[in-house]
């Protein structure tokens, strides 16, 4: 038994690189796999404030995260989106990473496509039709240096971006002839894996006190709490999951809901792992004494 | 003269910007909207700084035949093609600027997103997927309940962890879920509150004793 | 799916499959996708920046006759002389507007986001009649209001250094320190579903995007090319793996394993 869990501890991380990945795949394959999902009232906050609106309602969305993370960001992009310009309310956005507008662009692309399919949500039949650039949306693009744009976006959209991505000017976009600045329109839902989240808490939501949500990466989550507990933030969504309860309120399953089943296999293998990992630990451990503690 | 100055002019700027958000007045409103106006721009300066410096680096490990030179080759490669799209559009026009009379040049053109959709987000995504192996073996070999304190951590993670399982049925499945967010909304709230109080305490610290020049190493020395 | 939109979500596969290869080793193949993609980003965003921002921002508006931007472009170009050793006192005036700014709008801003506003949001009633929630740990619950205060002014005591952790001072650190066990914990829980969902998501992109379209005969423009594609790619990882059982059995295993 001790000389079994000896060797288990050296084993080669290769063969747990293998098992993740056999389990990843296998359990990805049981399509029909349901897993429960509780939503939080944090996520439903956000749901709720794009549901409410009237339509030809503005809200501001901000695309602010690099290839990386767009496992977790995607789906919330999307999910935003399409329950957005399906209840016809329109958007403006813009991308402050480095790499943003590229995955702005292509978001904005994937909904239009998909908007363009009669569909229906939550019993509610919405026929298909055209997203048009500059009337249900205005993407804004990018500029360097996040805090100061936002700065900038407070007072007025046309002080940093005197045109779209696209190269019109702003006068030419008929969504934005209303639209002065962040405090002109509903909301703010900002989606980053960054520390551009915090810029948006001080030098956007602290300076003009607008309704601020975030969709954020597993890994920065749990420190905006705080912000959500003191009324900074109205909603938050976090993660995979978070994107995976946005899709449900919004009756809209695609890859966060799609991926749940995997990441709870998944989560359970390295449960195993640990447990293993501490059953290993403590049998060796006695073996050589109570000084070892590596 | 040379040295002194600038620090002046941290202090003018410092001392302007903080005192306007107190005292919103139409003249200083202008000046502060001049003022993160050309901000960005000055920016682009220096960014343009972190671009030449990658393409040096490059160079010089083609040029010296440093270790693994040839896959700065490929970096070269992918900068290349990139701007080189980025200033046509598909028929090879040449663009120096994006109009909205012209369509798919700059960053509209195909190739150009083609490039970022299928060279760009496959690999970074696949990079960044490569930690999901690493937290798996980290588990395995570091997450070890060795005190009471690691043993905290360890219940408050496997909770999180086993919010959204099915297998205990309903009842315990969903007292998890509800545990998982009162962890979430009070103990974590609570800590991370403790953390992000002393950073923000931190922060304006640091902010003030550089606009008072008490804190200067960051212009560099000399 | 057309031919060169499958053409060219197979080359993703393939960047996708190199770069996973690093798993097994570092090898050639993930060092190429590696180079790469550190060329593009680069190539992106320097294009993002004039397209975006030096056209519509600064050109644009000195074509107009807007002479006051000439003030940033002489700025920016003063950030340039940084790496001259005689001139390079030129980059601190831009620097300097830069870093005054910064740190002018961080302090009010800073303040207000991370402490006056935290404090305000510790300051709640305690819900006497509510004190124990309805049902299961009730976030709205009394208790977890007087937990959520203590727990935070706790944390902060720990975080305090300048007196000693010792009588009741430092039996109140040991409990700011397990509430942050139990936020570190808690964060953890979530980083790991952080990090499976960014491998979900490649598994996500092989299955929908590569291998079913391969595959898809309903497909209009399908063409015998879509699965010789696909099998190219797979033969390539194949031979790739065959090498390397090859190379281990000739060395045996020279390269151990990290411990991570």
């Amino acid at each position: 038994m001790k000389a079994t869990f000896e060797k288990l501890m050296l084993l080669d991380r290769r063969w747990v690189f293998l098992a993740l990945a056999v389990v990843g795949v296998a359990s990805y394959s049981l399509k029909d796999f349901q897993v429960p999902i509780l939503v939080t009232n944090e996520s439903r906050q956000i749901f709720a404030a794009i549901d409410e609106l009237e339509e030809g309602a503005t809200i501001f969305l901000s695309i602010d995260y690099d290839p990386n993370s767009l496992a977790e960001l995607h789906p919330m992009t999307y999910a935003i989106m399409e329950h957005a310009f399906r209840r016809g309310v329109r958007i403006v956005i813009t991308s402050l990473s480095t790499n943003g507008p590229g995955m702005a662009d292509e978001a904005i692309r994937a909904i239009a496509d998909s908007v363009r399919i009669d569909r229906e949500y939550n019993g509610v039949m919405y026929p298909g039709r055209e997203v048009v650039n500059g009337v249900d949306y205005a993407f804004l693009g990018y500029k360097p240096y996040p805090a100061i744009v936002i700065l900038a976006m407070g007072q007025d959209f046309r002080i940093p971006f005197p045109a779209d991505y696209y190269g019109t000017p702003l006068e030419e976009l008929p969504l934005m002839e209303n639209v002065r600045n962040l405090s002109s329109t509903e909301c703010v839902i900002v989606i980053t894996g960054t520390n551009i989240a915090d810029m948006w808490l001080a030098y956007g939501q602290a300076r003009q006190g607008f309704p601020l949500a975030f969709g954020l990466t597993g890994v920065s989550t749990a420190q905006y709490y705080p912000y959500l507990n003191s009324g900074q933030l109205f909603g938050l969504l976090g993660g995979m999951l978070g994107a995976a309860e946005y899709e449900q309120l919004a009756d809209n399953p695609g890859l966060a809901l799609d991926g749940m089943r995997v990441q709870l296999f998944l989560h359970w293998t390295i449960i195993i792992f640990i447990v293993i990992g501490n059953v290993g630990f403590f049998v060796t451990r006695k073996r050589r004494g109570a000084g070892g503690n590596v | 003269m040379k040295r002194q100055l600038p620090f002046f002019l941290v202090f003018v700027f410092g001392a302007f910007m903080a005192i306007q958000y107190f005292v919103p007045h139409k003249t200083s409103e202008a000046i502060y909207e001049f003022f993160i106006d050309i901000l960005p721009i000055i920016g682009v300066f220096a960014l343009a700084l972190g671009i030449w410096s990658l393409t040096k680096v490059s160079v010089d490990k083609i040029r010296y035949r440093r270790e693994n030179w040839q896959y700065a080759i490929f970096t070269l490669l992918g900068l290349f093609l990139m701007i080189l799209f980025g200033f046509t559009d598909e028929n090879w026009g040449f663009h120096w600027r994006m109009s909205p009379e012209v369509a798919g040049e700059g960053t509209d053109n195909p190739n150009f997103r083609l490039l970022f959709n299928y060279v760009m987000i496959p690999i970074q995504a696949t990079m960044f997927a490569l930690l999901a192996f690493f937290i798996a073996s980290a588990s395995y070999r570091a997450f070890r309940a060795r005190n009471l304190l690691a043993t905290l951590l360890l219940i408050a993670a496997l909770i999180l962890m086993l919010r959204f399982t099915p297998f205990f049925g309903d009842w315990i499945g969903l007292r998890l879920s509800e545990t998982a967010t009162w962890l979430m909304n009070v103990p974590n709230t609570a800590a991370q509150r403790a953390i992000v109080m002393g950073v923000g305490l931190g922060l304006v610290a640091t902010a003030l004793k550089v606009v008072l020049g008490i804190e200067r190493d960051y212009m560099g020395r000399g | 799916m057309e031919f060169w939109n499958f053409f060219w979500t197979t080359v993703a596969a393939f960047f996708t499959l190199a770069t996973f290869s690093f798993l097994y080793k570092d090898n050639p193949l993930y060092k190429i996708a590696e180079h790469l993609v550190v060329g593009v980003s680069a190539g992106f965003f320097v294009m993002v920046l004039w397209h975006t921002t030096l056209v519509p921002n600064l050109i644009d508006r000195l074509a107009d006759g807007r002479w006051i931007y000439l003030i940033p472009l002489v700025l920016g170009l003063m950030m340039w002389f940084r790496f001259s050793k005689k001139l390079s006192w030129m980059s601190r005036y831009p620097m300097a507007v830069y870093i005054g700014i910064g740190a002018g709008v961080a302090i009010p801003l800073e303040m207000a986001t991370k402490v006056i506003r935290q404090l305000n949001g510790m300051m709640r009633p305690i819900d006497w009649e509510n004190f124990f929630g309805a049902g299961w740990l009730d976030v709205t619950a009394g208790f977890s209001g007087i937990l959520l205060f203590v727990g935070a002014i706790a944390g902060l005591i720990y975080f305090f250094f300048s007196k000693a952790h010792t009588g009741v001072f430092g039996g109140v650190a040991k409990f700011g320190l397990w509430i942050l066990m139990l936020g570190f914990g808690a964060s953890f829980g979530f980083t790991v579903m952080a990090r499976i969902s960014l491998l979900i998501n490649r598994i996500q992109f092989l299955d929908n995007e590569w291998i079913s379209n391969a595959f898809d005969s309903s497909n209009e423009h399908y063409t015998v090319m879509y699965p010789i594609l696909f099998w190219l790619v797979i033969l390539g990882l194949v031979a790739y793996i065959v090498y390397e059982i090859i190379a281990y059995r000739r060395r045996g295993p020279e390269e151990t394993a990290g411990t991570t």
